[in-house]
């Protein structure tokens, strides 16, 4: 009945390009965790230290980037902005999307990183004649960096995943780029199973480096 | 010399400090005693101004600390100040839990700031432990490393908020015994305290506190011995 014959043999020969486009996935996935990385402190910062707008716009972002399907926010910067007559290149749509999203779940992570570090520091380093950026850039920061460490490494690898959601709008990322072979030769198993290995790959590949650059960093 | 006068400090409704009126001049050493949430450990947050205060003046060598126009970064620089919990960093190890504010707080070079580190933490008798972080230091000797970390800024006075109430029994007497070694180096200290015996044998003056206000202060015999008020005699039954 499943009289099915496995044909590798197309998927080999494309394979530098999906190497290539696996790079591209990485690529996409630094990039939106720079942003979001940068963004989501600001949010953190903004919610617990803030009053009125600023603080409800951030807890907005967080609360629409944690609560809504990621699909969806890619949607809206691409067919949302583009019904406004914004018409991004996928490649912004999909960094933009990925961004706004780690944003709103990093924020989340530096702020339990911050509640966990004790007031008690800060005053111990105001005590020594620190001023307020040096309390943070010296003593708060480089703790809560420790404690978000671990969460960031797996937003880092949920960023590498999400990021074949870029296949639903035109972006050939791996799974784009997957989808774009297998379609041509109706090899679709053969493809998404060797490409499920590219992903393996490449996020052992993240996880490997995070823990050796965390045994450098965290002698503590 | 620090010169407080008539200090009030509410938290809320609560009425924290009523009316202080104390000098301490350079020099002494002052014992603040009495019992939890009398307020002492508040005079000593008020004083480097962790805490605003309502009504009233603190003045550190003619310096009013609450003033609006004055640079508190620099005045601190003047108070040192040792917490109940130690607050070591723990991310440094404790050559630089000490280095660090000489450093980017002072403006010493590292080799400067390395140098004074290694010699305060010898002057505690942490001098093999200068590369430890403070995981893996006991209480006593955080405690002492937060000393040592104070004295590098080379303050003019100490603060020590309970610096003992923390720690396990057989750690109190390290770091009393730095306590004490300050002292006789001629340190001008504030320290509230638990321990009747270091406030007996070390101050030049203790004072009781009590329900917010300085109920009695006099030299150690005075308190101990023959204290006035009835309430520093009810509280010192108590405490032997």
């Amino acid at each position: 009945m499943f009289e099915y014959n496995f044909h590798w043999r197309p998927v080999l020969k494309s394979l530098p390009d999906l190497l290539q486009a696996g790079l591209l996935t990485l690529e996409v996935a630094v990039l939106s965790m720079v942003i979001g990385i940068t963004i989501g402190l600001c949010l953190a910062l903004m919610r617990m230290k803030l009053e009125g707008p600023l603080k409800w716009f951030a807890v907005s972002w967080i609360e629409v980037a944690r609560n809504t399907p990621v699909l969806f926010q890619l949607f809206f910067f691409g067919f949302g902005l583009g019904a406004a007559g914004v018409n991004l290149p996928p490649y912004v749509i999909i960094v933009a999307g990925l961004s706004f999203n780690c944003a709103g779940y990093l924020a989340e992570n530096f702020r339990g990183g911050f509640q966990a570090v004790p007031d008690t520091q800060i005053n111990a380093a105001r005590c020594l004649g620190m001023n307020g950026w040096q309390t943070y850039t010296r003593i708060i920061i480089p703790q809560v960096f420790r404690i978000v460490y671990h969460p960031i490494t797996n937003q880092m690898v949920w960023a590498v995943l999400m990021s074949s959601l870029g296949m639903m709008i035109g972006f050939r990322e791996l799974s784009g780029e997957t989808q774009f072979f297998a379609s041509r030769t109706f090899r679709i198993f053969e493809y998404f199973a060797v490409t499920a290995v590219v992903y393996y790959v490449i996020v052992k590949l993240i996880l490997g480096s995070s823990r050796l650059l965390s045994a450098r960093l965290f002698r503590y | 010399m620090i010169e407080i006068r008539d200090l009030h400090k509410h938290f809320g409704d609560l009425h924290v400090l009523k009316g202080i009126d104390l000098d301490v001049k350079k020099g002494e050493v002052l014992s603040v005693i009495g019992s939890s949430g009398s307020g002492k450990s508040t005079l000593l947050y008020c004083i480097n101004s962790l805490e605003k205060i309502q009504q009233g003046s603190v003045k550190i060598d003619g310096i009013d600390v609450h003033a609006k126009n004055t640079d508190v970064n620099k005045l601190r620089q003047k108070l040192g100040m040792v917490f109940q919990q130690w607050n070591s960093f723990p991310h440094l190890t404790a050559m630089e839990n000490v280095a660090l504010a000489p450093r980017i707080v002072k403006g010493k070079s590292k080799e400067e700031a390395l140098y004074i580190a290694e010699t305060q933490l010898k002057h505690v008798g942490l001098g093999d432990k200068l590369k430890n972080y403070p995981s893996a230091l006991s209480g006593g000797q955080q405690q002492r490393l937060a000393i040592a970390r104070a004295l590098a800024m080379e303050p003019e006075y100490m603060l020590f908020d309970e610096a003992t109430s923390a720690l396990d029994p057989e750690k109190v007497g390290e770091v009393l015994d730095t306590m004490r070694l300050l002292a006789e180096e001629g340190m001008t200290m504030i320290c509230v305290t638990h321990e009747m015996g270091f406030a007996r044998d070390v101050s030049d003056r203790v004072a009781y506190f009590h329900q917010g206000v300085m109920e009695e202060i006099g030299p150690p015999e005075q308190i101990f011995y023959s204290p006035i008020s009835e309430h520093t005699k009810k509280f010192l039954a108590n405490v032997r």
